[in-house]
């Protein structure tokens, strides 16, 4: 193998494996080592700058950083990064002094179509710098789907109405309970540039047998939501079936239990395994005492002149054909009629653009979605963005936000007369943490503690009342316990070939067995010859160059604990604990010389 | 020193041994040597032989003496038994210990101050006498603990950190060793655990007095230019003259090195050792030749490592004595008390 070249910015950045799973590429260990100090204020602006939403995150992130979390590599569990990102919102100082200041416009007027994470993330971007944004949004606040398809009870309108505000206060002009009915007229009012994240507001339908008939008691589950937070819903049969195995159909149960749904229950097609819903989503849904079946696809809705009745499910099982992929196929026992009095359906969400007209240059692809670059986030018309749900189909509150900082720079770009296609690299910082022999700047002593629980409020109380939150978060006490299972993978252990005597001593003292030295060979034939067995191929192999005896050191960066005794028992300082602290390049931060290409 | 405890989690793939223990779990405390000292690699090399043996903690006793060396048994199996004795003191209380219970694995660990200065004679006469045991000495050639002068078996004319050359005359503990009777003796090098480990642990299946020199670079004070025991010394001089695998239990082991370089040693403890020859020449069982041998390298400068000799056959003390199969200290009073009427008897013997 070649030796690794550490300067590429990717390769540390991998090693943080939460910051790279990350769709918005938050310094996590950063910002959890601020919350173990105590620090909330400034863990909070650190998430601030990455991921706009911490407190609405905090509670509702789909967390891709939690299943790549080092420690549940090492452990049964990874750290609970999502909830310390509400500890820093819970507990810190009015941080407004820290925002920026709504600065002397330059001109240039930017208009949003949506008034949702996206949106605001590209405002909260471009503000700043000086344009003139207008988000306009069908209902009255602002926050999109993040109002109105979250209930209350896991995201209070509090938390929406703080951090869509601090948006806001820069400058933004928000126009809410207006709605954008033509692209075409909108384009004619001029604006510099359109950025759209309308989200995927269309929930699927659900066309069997019955759907019309019995429509009175069979709802969309997003909309139903919707209804639901804005305060036209309030009640719902005491039977009900939740139709659907994604988080929204978590919201639907969690909510009919609320409303007055006494027997609840969540029908999916696939097994329980397989579902879409957040492993902790699922958790909370069978805590409130709704049973999930598995394995049965609806074919009829039953009704009784109308009036919903139930409805009739084929039994099905899982196959894998050769390739491994899944199959459902009819089991051969009797279909299954459960009573029910109303339906949520929740089997998916769709896009849906019939206010953008065909002739104002934007092309749709053969599923109906606008051809959009996945890098620029620009349309077939250079001066219209998308992103979020609305640039590719639905996924979550975080990847909106990275989308909409990518817009944003996209923006910056083309409004600076810059090529957007030339995207700079992002912004590293790298420092030595050693402060004296055996001292570091971070904690290095490695805890032991296994997850701490976050404390729920009690079932019979929060069952009570829809806007009552459930999650009660972290105390300081549990927050501090938690922030010291990170395993600082952000402070990286950084191998300098001239300064190495082969000594042995880091090979020796490594609890992981991370570190071999070992003649070179081709990847597949070092991950054979390690001193642990390599067992995730996907993470790297970091290489010397060839030391003293021919020899090379190679270190599989999958379990490092990142703990700095390799440094600490290294005689000569071959081994070094550096902090790698990455940055991803904002639109209008300083851009770095060398730049990466759109390809 | 380490402040912090080594981290308790390990790798999640590590092997097990046949007793279910990882390697980790022959591990001591964390050590306090000074930052790449060589004694720790020869304390993992310990680790790492016992845990392929799947020895039971339990059934070892580390004893030492003074010094960086017999700091060492603190950092490894945490959980045998230890006696940490008086300088140079480790050969009498470690034969006193076997004579005592001749069941439990019997490891000395001493350094080139505790054996070849103060202990010389404790070395020489458990040596002698064939204990059965495993005496290490992680030699240096220099006092550690003092800032750096010459020990022992500083070779004559190396020179020391400050500058100042040796004018003493060198003692080859293994030279000595061979002399003495020693029915195993190697020679290595802290940085080449491929040949340490299994030198350990042939040395521990070896029922007699097995002796392991080995060279163990120290950082603070004897890796220096002008050094004849630094890392870049020891790897440009040294001559080894044989690398081993030792084979235990029922695992058969494909050994693929070219026929007629391979060597098979049969152990008292049912283990063999599979000797693949680099000196083609070199007979480990010829206990003169390796005495010329040893000597005509080191007066070329040279560094002869590997197993030396060894005489597979050997008796240890307990043999030579006639004692009893039973530990002594298991014997009960009823065995050891002829009783009054065999006393009687004796005592009229003698009127």
């Amino acid at each position: 193998m070649k030796p690794t070249d550490i300067a590429a910015p990717d390769y540390f950045h991998k090693v943080v494996d939460c910051q790279w799973a990350c769709p918005a590429h938050t310094p996590v260990p950063e910002y959890i080592r601020l919350i173990a100090q105590g620090r909330y204020s400034d863990a909070y602006m650190i998430n601030w700058k990455s991921n706009v939403f911490p407190g609405i995150l905090g509670r509702t992130c789909d967390r891709p950083c939690e299943p790549a979390c080092r420690r549940g590599r090492v452990e049964e569990t990874p750290v609970a990064i999502c909830r310390l990102k509400r500890v820093a919102a819970d507990f810190k100082d009015d941080i407004t002094q820290r925002l920026p200041r709504p600065s002397a416009k330059n001109g240039k007027r930017v208009a949003f179509v949506g008034g949702g994470p996206a949106s605001l993330t590209v405002a909260r971007d471009l503000a700043p710098l000086g344009y003139h944004c207008t988000v306009f949004d069908g209902d009255p606040r602002a926050g999109g789907m993040m109002r109105s398809q979250i209930p209350k009870f896991r995201l209070p309108d509090s938390v929406i109405d703080e951090e869509t505000g601090y948006i806001l206060g820069l400058g933004v002009d928000f126009k809410g309970g207006h709605r954008i009915e033509s692209m075409k007229a909108l384009l004619a009012e001029k604006y510099d540039a359109i950025f759209v994240g309308s989200g995927a507001p269309r929930g699927r339908e659900l066309d069997i047998p019955g759907r019309k008939e019995a429509a009175a008691n069979v709802h969309i589950g997003i909309d139903w939501l919707s209804s639901v937070s804005f305060g036209h819903t309030d009640k719902i049969g005491k039977r009900v079936i939740v139709l659907g195995g994604g988080n929204t159909a978590m919201d639907c149960c969690r909510t009919a239990r609320r409303l007055g749904g006494e027997e609840v229950k969540v029908v999916v097609r696939s097994g329980f395994e397989e579902m879409k819903a957040s492993p902790w989503e699922k958790e909370d849904a069978l805590h409130e005492d709704i049973p999930i079946l598995n394995f049965l696809v609806p074919t009829a809705f039953i009704h009784d002149n109308g009036k919903l009745t139930g409805i009739t499910f084929q039994k099905v099982k899982a196959e894998y054909d050769a390739k491994g992929r899944r199959n459902l196929v009819p089991s051969g026992e009797p279909d299954q009629t459960i009573e029910c009095d109303d339906v949520l359906v929740a089997v998916g969400q769709e896009n849906a653009f019939p206010w953008i007209e065909q002739d104002c240059g934007i092309e749709f692809d053969k599923w109906h979605m606008p051809k959009v670059d996945p890098q620029t986030f620009v349309s077939t018309n250079p001066k219209v963005f998308f992103g979020g749900d609305a640039a590719f189909g639905p996924k979550n509150i975080i990847w909106a936000v990275a989308q909409g900082h990518d817009a944003a720079l996209s923006i910056h770009k083309m409004l600076s007369g810059e090529d957007v296609t030339e995207r700079p690299l992002p912004e590293v910082h790298v420092s030595s943490q050693k402060m004296g022999i055996h001292e570091w700047s971070y904690d290095n002593d490695i805890s032991n503690d296994k997850r701490y629980k976050v404390p729920h409020r009690d079932k019979v109380i929060a069952l009570k009342d829809i806007r009552t939150e459930v999650e009660l978060g972290y105390d300081v006490k549990l927050a501090l316990g938690e922030a010291h299972r990170c395993l600082n993978c952000d402070v990286q252990t950084v191998f300098s070939t001239s300064l190495c005597i082969e000594c042995d001593a880091c090979v020796d003292i490594c609890p992981m067995d991370c570190i071999t030295f070992t003649d070179n060979g081709e990847e597949g034939d070092l991950r054979q010859r390690l001193k642990a067995p390599s067992l995730h191929p996907d993470q790297d192999l970091y290489v010397s160059s060839d030391l003293k005896t021919g020899r090379v050191m190679i270190k599989d960066e999958d379990v490092c604990l990142h703990c700095g005794l390799c440094a600490e028992r290294c005689p000569t300082g071959a081994w070094d604990m550096q902090k790698y602290l990455i940055e991803m390049t904002h639109a209008g931060s300083a851009c770095p010389t060398k730049s990466r290409s759109a390809a | 020193m380490t402040y912090i405890a080594k981290p308790k989690f390990h790798h999640p793939g590590l092997k097990k041994n046949e007793l279910g223990y990882t390697h980790r779990d022959y591990e001591g405390k964390i050590s306090t040597l000074c930052a790449g000292c060589g004694h720790d690699s020869i304390t993992a090399s310990i680790i790492e032989a016992c845990y392929e043996l799947s020895i039971e903690p339990h059934r070892v006793a580390k004893i030492s003496g003074i010094g960086c060396s017999s700091k060492t048994p603190d950092y490894f199996l945490g959980n045998s038994h230890g006696f940490n004795s008086v300088h140079g003191r480790m050969p009498s209380v470690l034969t006193g210990a076997n004579l005592a219970n001749r069941d439990l694995i019997y490891l000395g660990v001493s350094g080139d101050g505790d054996s070849a200065s103060i202990g010389f004679g404790q070395f020489a006469h458990s040596i002698r006498r064939g204990v059965n045991m495993t005496y290490i000495v992680e030699n240096n050639g220099v006092y550690g603990l003092t800032k750096g002068q010459f020990s022992a078996t500083a070779d004559r004319g190396s020179k020391s950190k400050k500058g100042v050359t040796n004018t003493d005359n060198a003692i080859d503990l293994v030279a000595i060793a061979l002399q003495l009777g020693a029915t195993f003796v190697a020679r290595s090098f802290s940085g080449d655990k491929t040949q340490l480990v299994p030198l350990i642990a042939a040395a521990i299946g070896h029922k007699g007095a097995s002796f392991i020199d080995v060279i163990s670079p120290c950082i603070a004070f004897n890796n220096h230019a002008g050094s004849t025991k630094s890392f870049d010394y020891v790897r440009e001089h040294n001559d080894a003259v044989n690398r081993l695998d030792v084979l235990v239990g029922r695992d058969p082991i494909a050994v693929d090195y070219a026929p007629g370089t391979v060597q098979m040693v049969e152990q008292h403890d049912g283990s063999r050792i599979a000797l693949r020859k680099i000196d083609a020449d070199y007979d480990p069982h010829d206990r003169l030749g390796a005495q010329t041998f040893l000597q005509k390298h080191a007066a070329k400068g040279q560094i002869v490592t590997g197993l030396l000799y060894v005489d597979p056959d050997a008796e240890d003390l307990h043999e030579h004595l006639n004692t009893v199969e039973t530990p002594l200290n298991t014997l009960e009073a009823d065995t050891l008390c002829p009783g009054s009427a065999m006393l009687d008897k004796f005592n009229a013997s003698l009127r």
